[in-house]
């Protein structure tokens, strides 16, 4: 077993572009990015150029994914949230379609470069500390660093605490989203291998295994974008709310 | 010990925090079937927490992964 289990994961440049030592070469990633922005883009505007009152399938879907992204929006930041739904909207539907493709044998999961998750945590973290130093101004900075309620005593050791935790925000936010595509894909890819191996007498076995796993990580694909977009939305209106009642997740 | 075995070794042993994850997740589903065998018909608003927790602590599990990942990167 001398395979490495991240070839898959390896991008060769199909048309090598240099633009002033920056490295813009068209890839395999870059072909898919530009897939799913079709796609999206193709399912939101055919489902809203002709609105019925009645919808049809394809207006039920888009009506359901809208739904579904304002729930998240009402349920994290409240009404004032609405502003952001532009971004939030964009947010999911590209993470979730990233990830639902990457399961069709032969294409690629954008979202298991670790590059592409990081851009869209760096944007969205420090979208929430501008958002929060234009709303609150310099006081936003000890409010986010002392906890409500915290004796004085206790400063000294809440401020590193909550920096560690603040510091950790973006990174936990690209590394979950990037570690699960990149796990799911290498057991979907170290089950075939064992298929192939196993032969006809045993190579069932991890090939049904493989079709369950698959089954798993369609769910896997849903729930991480749902998170990636739950945590932007609590992050977001942590900057809004200073010292909001709702609990975060972490 | 030459470098590359406890490179391996490493990479084991970054595995070993699965057992935590296996914990946490067991935890979630059993606290999930408690909850559901009280009270049925919360069952809808609490499934869509214990996904999230699901998802949560499966992510932790995977951090793990990446550390391997990291120490594979190092090894050459």
């Amino acid at each position: 077993m001398e395979e490495n289990p991240l070839h898959p994961f390896e991008l060769q440049n199909y048309i090598p572009i240099s633009l002033g030592g920056l490295d813009i070469s068209i890839n395999k990633a870059v072909i898919m990015m530009w897939v799913v922005v079709t796609l999206v883009t193709l399912l939101m505007v055919m489902a809203s150029s002709a609105r019925k009152l009645v919808p049809g399938k394809l207006q039920s879907l888009a009506e359901i994914l809208v739904d579904f992204i304002r729930g998240i929006i009402m349920d994290t930041m409240g009404k004032d949230g609405m502003r952001f739904f532009p971004l939030i909207a964009t947010l999911f539907l590209f993470i979730l379609f990233c990830n639902l493709l990457g399961l069709v044998p032969g294409t690629y999961t954008v979202t298991s470069q670790i590059v592409v998750t990081a851009v869209f945590a760096i944007t969205v973290y420090g979208l929430s500390l501008v958002l929060g130093l234009v709303l609150h101004g310099i006081k936003f900075l000890p409010g986010i660093l002392i906890p409500p309620g915290t004796p004085w005593w206790l400063v000294p050791l809440m401020v590193p605490i909550e920096f560690v935790s603040q510091v950790a925000r973006p990174v936990s936010l690209a590394v979950r989203l990037f570690a699960n595509m990149t796990a799911g894909h290498t057991i979907l890819g170290v089950l075939f291998g064992l298929t192939i191996s196993g032969g006809l007498l045993i190579g069932w076995l991890p090939f049904a295994f493989s079709v369950a796993m698959n089954g798993l990580e369609l769910g896997i694909a849903f729930i991480q974008a749902y998170i990636f977009t739950v945590l932007t939305c609590v992050y977001l209106g942590d900057a809004f709310h200073l010292h909001g009642s709702e609990d975060h997740a972490h | 010990m030459d470098s590359a075995a406890a490179a391996l070794l490493g990479m084991g042993l970054a595995a070993a925090g699965f057992a935590g994850a296996g914990v946490g997740i067991g935890f979630i589903f059993g606290k999930m079937i408690e909850a559901v065998a009280r009270q049925p018909e919360a069952e809808g608003r609490v499934g869509k927490y214990m996904w999230i927790g699901f998802a949560l602590v499966e992510a932790i599990a995977l951090y793990g992964l990446v550390i391997a990942f990291i120490i594979m990167g190092l090894r050459k």
